[in-house]
């Protein structure tokens, strides 16, 4: 008989390992899916995670954009952890993303067609605002009427999506654009472009950030007594409390920083690699940043890695569907596995699995 | 916004014809290698999926000199340049982007793969020497439909579910109109925008409220089969159209009859020229004598004498004898656009902003 047993404290070794466990079973079933398919599943595995890093044909072209893809969803995703880790549920940081977007691009196309370079950083401080702000509506609503954060910022998703549709319908459409939705293009305007920094590199603006997030993220955790804080608020509460913590304000922090941070990586997508503001600007960074902040352990390097692997997956599945004709609901399922799968060992972290009979205790 | 449509006013004029001879090759190529890239999943039932049959005929009609690729569901922006980039990078000599989103993309990959020859459907950008551009006259098909709105709709009253408040859209809803007033002068129309190309339940809700209205004819602009579901929940009371594919699974009733965007003779004709050397960049706008914009059968649910009055109709267009917009005609402020006998110039159709006369409601902006 299999039973479980609760760890008095949650394995460090497991904790650790079943990001990797989730990953190698999602090849295993996906494998398998692919089979069931028709498609040599050796072949398929192969594209998605060896291709797009070393196949001579794609590889230049494909390592820097793991950078372009994983770029926004580490920013959003550090931001998301902090919240996650002190109980504090932000899911709308896809309207947050749509927000920094518009406020940034907003700012940048009211001073068109000044040129100076201090467009873009005001434009930067702006998408900030712009998060931020989104994120202050069910933040400001939980700690003065203690609605639902979860349900709030979700819904405000749908809000945002309106109010973008309705941008690229009206205010910032391109004046020149022949009465069509979308803004001018931002990528062609020197002093509002978030250009590759590097030719054939993938770096920008954002995946700079991104990386400046991780090691300010990571230091916080540590060192600060924010990062303390926030800790102790998601392991216990009630000590939290004790211990001077505010949980009113832990939630507008929390809500407000990673609703900066979610802006702020909308700004520099909608200024680089999409370049204007469009009624589909969105592609749901915001909702799989959710994914990859539960993949990297609410931790700052294994966000960086897991987003690493959730560019890759992106890229390397768009490869694997038309180089070998997969469907593209095959590669979304396979995604979805591995948040599946990581859900599911994650058991192993708080739990001993035991063989036998429970022994009475005498 | 998502995907296709519309080639640009001012930037169309004077380009609707093939341009010559810029970048013909000297020689054809021993096997062709042609990507597709669609905004939609094959199984939409409607815009990608045509598109999809007309990749299949190229492989039918070429059979091994011909490889065929394609990639459903790419969002525009960032991510269909990068798609696009990949296909290049796999050896593909020409790439089909088959949404408008992908105007910008297309452009900016061409300019990197000069080798590659690329083809944007409904676009009006042609930065380089490499990138063709393609549309169907859909509004001829719309005329057809408004004939048989016009004859079929007891209530007087009939709709249109419009997709995005831009040309292309725009040109449809004024030939649908002008053709059901042309035979029912009581007849008033009401537009619904779902501002989505493929979103079954917003095209559904679309529908409900324009039945809720007293509508009784409905035409949609929009890719799903949902407006046909709501009406078949009528009990007949509510007909409709197939857009942009037959959907033949609600014939005889609701749907009366269809556009068919069949693009396959004209990816069988870009394919095969690659093969014999007679490539050339272009910029198509073809209707329903090039065979890209076809009529479903229309159905015995309609009286037999509206059926030979349509299907002249669709006759007189594909024969070049009548044209949709034909003058007079007046915009809906009452200002003449079109003067007795005159008929559109296609750069007014491509930058259409504006209702024609007796049209109620306003253009969203």
């Amino acid at each position: 008989m299999v039973r479980l047993e609760k760890r008095p404290s949650p394995s460090a070794f497991w904790q650790w390992a079943t990001p990797v466990l989730a990953v190698v079973l999602t090849m295993i079933a996906g494998g398998i899916m692919f089979a069931l398919l028709g498609k040599n599943p050796v072949e398929a595995i192969r594209t998605i995670f060896w291709d797009p890093l070393f196949n001579e044909q794609f590889a230049a072209y494909s390592r820097p954009q793991l950078l372009v893809k994983a770029g926004p969803l580490i920013l959003i995703a550090v931001g998301l952890s902090l919240g996650f880790r002190a109980g504090i549920w932000n899911i709308g940081a896809e309207g947050q993303y749509i927000m920094g977007a518009i406020f940034g691009a907003g700012v940048g196309l009211a001073l068109y067609p000044v040129e100076t370079r201090w467009v873009f950083p005001l434009m930067v401080v702006a998408g900030v605002f712009g998060g931020w702000l989104w994120a202050m509506i069910p933040a400001i609503l939980k700690t003065r009427f203690n609605t639902n954060e979860i349900l709030v910022s979700l819904l405000l998703v749908y809000v945002a999506q309106n109010i973008l549709a309705s941008m690229s319908l009206g205010l910032l459409r391109n004046p020149e654009g022949g009465g069509f939705p979308g803004s001018r293009n931002l990528g062609q305007i020197p002093a509002m472009a978030n250009p590759e920094l590097i030719p054939g590199t993938g770096m920008h603006w954002g995946v700079i950030a991104a990386f400046v997030v991780v090691i300010a993220a990571y230091v916080m955790l540590q060192r600060h007594i924010l990062g303390f804080h926030i800790k102790l608020s998601g392991q216990a509460p009630r000590a939290a409390r004790f211990a001077g913590v505010s949980p009113q304000r832990l939630v507008v922090l929390c809500m407000g920083i990673s609703g900066a941070l979610a802006g702020a990586a909308g700004l520099f997508e909608v200024a680089g690699p999409s370049g204007q503001i469009s009624i589909d600007f969105n592609v749901g960074y915001g909702f799989t940043a959710i994914i990859v902040a539960f993949l990297g352990r609410l931790n700052p390097i294994g966000i960086l890695l897991a987003g690493l692997l959730m560019a890759l997956t992106y890229i390397g599945g768009e490869l694997a569907s038309f180089m070998l004709s997969l469907p593209s609901a095959a590669i979304q399922a396979f995604q979805g596995m591995l948040l599946f799968f990581l859900l599911a060992v994650d058991l192993l972290t708080n739990y001993r699995v035991r063989f036998g009979a429970k022994r009475e205790v005498a | 916004m998502k995907r296709r449509t519309i080639l640009k006013g001012g930037a169309a004029l004077g380009l609707v014809s093939v341009m010559g001879g810029r970048m013909a090759m000297a020689q054809g190529l021993e096997k062709v290698k042609a990507g597709f890239v669609y905004v939609g999943p094959i199984g939409d039932g409607g815009w990608t999926f045509q598109h999809h049959q007309g990749a299949l005929a190229v492989q039918e009609a070429y059979g091994d000199k011909v490889e065929i690729v394609w990639q459903e569901n790419v969002p525009e922006g960032a991510d269909a340049e990068r798609v696009l980039t990949q296909m290049a990078l796999s050896g593909c000599n020409i790439i089909f982007t088959t949404s408008f989103g992908y105007m910008d993309p297309t452009n900016a990959v061409a300019a990197k793969f000069p080798d590659v020859k690329f083809e944007h459907a409904t676009g009006y950008k042609r930065d380089h020497a490499n990138v063709s551009t393609y549309n169907a006259r859909f509004y001829e098909g719309r005329a057809v439909q408004g004939h048989i709105a016009g004859k079929m709709t007891k209530t007087n009253k009939i709709g249109y579910i419009g997709s995005f408040p831009i040309p292309e859209v725009i040109m449809g809803i004024n030939s649908y109109y002008l053709h059901a007033k042309k035979v029912n002068p009581d007849v008033e129309l009401s537009v619904v925008w779902a501002f989505t190309w493929f979103d079954p339940a917003k095209e559904a809700d679309a529908a409900k409220a324009l039945i809720d209205q007293g509508v009784d004819v409905i035409a949609s602009h929009t890719d799903s089969t949902a407006p046909l579901a709501e009406a078949a929940k009528t009990n007949g009371a509510v007909i409709g159209f197939g857009q942009a594919s037959d959907m033949a699974d609600y014939k005889p009733s609701p749907r009366v009859s269809s556009i068919i965007d069949n693009w396959a003779p004209y990816y069988v004709k870009r394919v095969g020229a690659l093969l014999d050397g007679t490539y050339e960049q272009a910029d198509a706008w073809e209707g329903i004598a090039g065979g890209e914009v076809e009529i479903g059968e229309i159905t015995d649910a309609v009286p037999a004498d509206v059926r030979a009055e349509a299907e002249a109709l669709r006759d007189s267009i594909a024969a070049g004898t009548y044209h949709p917009f034909t003058g007079p005609i007046n915009k809906q402020d009452g200002s003449a656009w079109l003067a007795e006998g005159q008929t559109a110039p296609d750069g007014d159709l491509l930058g259409m902003m504006f209702y024609v006369e007796g049209i109620t409601g306003e253009i969203p902006s």
